[in-house]
């Protein structure tokens, strides 16, 4: 049992935890309204599109790269179902399946590019990410499409629940969309040959060739279910505000990047958990939350998200330097 | 016996046969006609300088490169063309190279099983077949490790035997080991030692691939020296000593004769006194006079690398002093360490001490910028490179000219670079920290005439290093540290290189 906590569980996330349950004494202490269901499930909604994208981040820093085009292809696969449902009717399923099937193709460059031309992945990326995004508002002329069919745009409640104060909690399709993504994630991460090849070619590339690791193949798996995920993202965020804008993700990149290291996610990769990711996006979302009910200003929230990354990578960077020093001195 | 035997169960076959190996790189001959054997259960050492062959010979073996057409590598009397990296792998050919290949995020377990991992990609891992493969693998050996702690934890020896399960896993028959010794303790080479042993009694043969006999020569049947890309030949391990092989890697014969003198009455230069960092190294005190060539010798993680960058002021002393010329010196930052006079050669040239892709003269005046300037600072190339020339003529750097860029030098050129570099800020004082590190027996002694014309200068040197011979024929005192602490002093010729050996290892 202890093993199987500390797989999930590693000391970031156990410090991430703990900071997430004095958070939410201070902010529940200080709002009555925060430790509501209706708060906390509304909570998760909005937060939906960030974990989703999150997840797919997550794996390619475990592999040892970086990923900040995926905001471009979930805009871009987004448009690209939305476009084919307005303008030529085509139903639910393959709609998504073109535009799940460009997601892939986006990341798979991703990977093909880094994987050829030796560079480092954020390099790559920054300038994927300009191309998508360019060739994507110059494709569509930045139109925004409103008429979304009604299958995308219907909020779906899978569960509804009336509270005893009347308020409606709705579990709808973006929440249980997350959610599988969460356990596809993780399945794929901790319980597949492959997700643990991800971990290895993270912790040491050079080792992971030599001993017959396809390099390539987990590169593809990683930027390829990346870009998978962005389109998942993608669709869900256009159903939650009924329309496809082609620069509807920008400005996402941080947020997700941000949950994803806060969760213990490490740009030199090979480390990192499913789990942890979550406790990021919990951490964050009721961050956010707190300081709306506490009536802080929205545009105060940045500054809340970079200390918070500054926090999290000083309190790694100080952990790691004092094993460095205990290790010269047992060396003794 | 007869020609016509060729049946794999021929006892006289040998598992491992070369014949008529060659690799060209481009116009370079790294390997020329080589011819060599291993045998079963036999443990063989392989040895020769950088750029001697070495490498690119077990890359061959082990698939990484493919030989020139013409020769044939036989396993058990099967002649191959050449081999893949699988190929290699299902014979039972595993190499350990020097950096173990493992990964540190993951577990014992995972490490030493990851074979079981490959393929069916989308299956889960075979979590029990794994940890019977793991727990098969450490019993062989005897050892006993904790299967779930992560291998980025364990000290240097334990992942050296991880590296070992992980080729026993995989079913080895040779296990070739890149300078397996290099980090260890003496007490941890024995317990190698032990581990070989075992293998040996079950028919795995071993083959070390090192620069450093001493230790691994007393288990070795079999020595092969290997020099500029042909092999010299194969001796018995008894009939060969460490004196011998360096003659046969070089093709010179080395004198070796001690150069300590005696200066304790001349003017210290530096003194330190109970310079403590935490976890670091603790209460060393020393006295470096005028001229003296000064050794500081230690195994990895002894603390002398922490010591040499806060001497360099890179790091604060937690407490303690440090003098120079008989003044309190406080340095609150390398600048001011050079401003003071003293220079820090660095153990990691390559990465830290040059500019790879800028030119020898960039290079050198790179630390006297400010003194180059004319009156409204600009430096003048012209200027810049007479200072190079030089010193490009005083140390013997040969190079094509000063605009050549760095990384067109061979090592040895390399590190007199850097050396002019700081000599350039005219240092009192000079730390060097493993200068001859990847350099070889040749050129090595370029570098000691340089240390040594510096010294008769005047320059306060001192030398940081992990070999025995390099302190001892090189230095006027040695002192030795261990666990961040001095644990001694000896003075070449006084004590003999035995008793530094014995200490050093103990």
């Amino acid at each position: 049992m202890p093993r199987a906590f500390s797989v999930v569980f590693g000391r970031t996330e156990t410090a991430l935890a703990a900071a997430i349950l004095i958070a939410a004494v201070i902010l529940s202490l200080s709002s009555p309204y925060f430790l509501t269901l209706p708060n906390f499930v509304n909570l998760i909604e909005a937060y939906s599109v960030t974990t989703v994208l999150a997840a797919g981040v997550f794996v390619v820093l475990v592999s040892g790269g970086i990923d900040i085009s995926f905001a471009a292809t979930a805009s871009a696969t987004q448009y690209l179902a939305a476009y084919l449902a307005t303008s030529y009717g085509f139903p639910a399923v393959p709609a998504l399946a073109l535009a799940a099937a460009l997601g892939v193709a986006m990341g798979s460059i991703n990977a093909l590019l880094t994987y050829y031309l030796r560079v480092v992945s954020i390099i790559v990326t920054i300038a994927t990410s300009s191309i998508y995004y360019a060739l994507l508002i110059y494709l569509t002329n930045a139109t925004e499409i409103y008429n979304l069919p009604d299958w995308w745009s219907n909020r779906f409640a899978f569960v509804r629940y009336v509270t005893a104060s009347d308020d409606v909690v709705k579990i709808t399709l973006p929440i249980v969309v997350m959610v599988a993504a969460v356990v596809l994630t993780q399945y794929l991460m901790a319980h597949t040959r492959i997700g643990r090849q991800v971990y290895a070619l993270g912790g040491n590339p050079e080792a992971a060739s030599r001993i017959g690791i396809n390099v390539l193949g987990v590169q593809l798996l990683a930027y390829g279910y990346l870009g998978f995920l962005a389109a998942v993202a993608g669709f869900i965020q256009a159903g939650r505000v009924h329309q496809a804008v082609p620069t509807a993700m920008a400005g996402q990149e941080l947020n997700v990047l941000a949950v994803a290291i806060l969760g213990g996610a490490s740009l030199v990769g090979g480390i990192g958990s499913m789990g942890g990711v979550v406790l990021g996006v919990l951490f964050l979302a009721m961050l956010q939350n707190g300081l709306n009910l506490l009536g802080v200003s929205p545009y105060f929230f940045g500054v809340v998200i970079g200390l918070a990354i500054l926090i999290s990578i000083s309190m790694t960077g100080y952990a790691e330097k004092h094993a460095r020093r205990r290790h010269v001195a047992r060396a003794s | 016996m007869t020609t016509a035997v060729l049946s794999s169960t021929a006892p006289e076959m040998p598992f491992l046969a070369l014949s008529g190996i060659s690799k060209r790189f481009g116009g370079t001959v790294a390997l020329d006609a080589i011819e060599w054997s291993v045998e079963r259960g036999e443990v063989h050492c392989l040895v020769g300088e950088n750029g001697s062959g070495k490498s690119t010979l077990i890359k061959i073996l082990a698939g990484v490169h493919a030989p020139d057409t013409g020769g044939t590598i036989s396993v058990e009397g099967v002649p191959y063309a050449a081999l893949t990296p699988h190929q290699a792998k299902s014979l039972g050919i595993q190499v350990i190279f020097q950096d173990l290949s493992l990964f540190p995020n993951l577990t014992v377990l995972e490490n030493i099983a990851i074979d079981l991992e490959l393929g069916s990609p989308f299956r889960p891992p075979p979590q029990h077949a794994m940890r019977q493969a793991a727990q098969e693998a450490l019993a062989r050996l005897e050892a006993d490790l904790p299967l779930d702690a992560r291998v980025g934890t364990l000290p240097v020896a334990q992942r050296q035997i991880v590296a070992i399960c992980r080729g026993l896993a995989v079913n080895a028959r040779v296990l070739f080991m890149d300078e397996p010794t290099s980090s260890l303790t003496r007490h941890e080479v024995e317990l190698l030692l032990e581990t070989v042993r075992r293998l040996k009694a079950q028919g795995v043969a071993v083959v070390f691939v090192s620069h450093r006999l001493e230790e691994v020569v007393e288990i070795a049947e079999r020595v092969t020296v290997l020099r500029d890309g042909r092999k010299v030949g194969t001796f018995a391990a008894a009939e060969v000593n460490d004196h011998r092989l360096a003659e046969l890697m070089t093709g010179e014969t080395i004198e070796h004769t001690v150069n300590a003198r005696v200066l304790a009455e001349r003017h210290p230069t530096l003194e330190v006194r109970h310079a403590t960092r935490e976890g670091e190294f603790e209460d060393v005190s020393l006295v470096l006079h005028q001229g003296e060539i000064l050794g500081l010798i230690g195994l990895l993680g002894a603390g002398r690398t922490e010591l040499a960058l806060a001497l360099f002021g890179m790091t604060p002393l937690e407490s303690g002093e440090i003098r120079l010329d008989g003044a309190p010196l406080r340095l609150r930052s390398n600048q001011d360490a050079i401003t003071a006079g003293i220079a820090y050669v660095s153990e990691d040239r390559l990465s830290l001490g040059l500019n790879l892709r800028q030119s020898i003269a960039e290079n050198i005046s790179i630390s006297v910028l400010d003194r180059l300037g004319n009156s409204l600072g600009l430096v003048a190339p012209r200027r810049r490179n007479e200072l190079a020339t030089s010193w490009v003529t005083r140390l013997g750097i040969r190079a094509a000219n000063v605009g050549a860029p760095v990384q067109t030098l061979s090592g040895g050129n390399q590190q007199r670079v850097v050396l002019s570099k700081w000599l350039a800020t005219g240092p009192k004082v000079l730390i060097l920290d493993s200068p001859t590190v990847g350099v070889d027996i040749k050129n090595k002694q370029g570098i000691y005439d340089v240390v040594r014309e510096l010294a008769a200068q005047g320059v306060a040197i001192l030398l940081i290093s992990d070999e025995v011979p390099e302190v001892y024929f090189h230095c006027d005192r040695v002192l030795h540290m261990r666990g961040g602490r001095i644990a001694g002093e000896f003075v070449p010729g006084t004590a003999n290189e035995h008793a530094l050996s014995e200490a050093l290892y103990a």
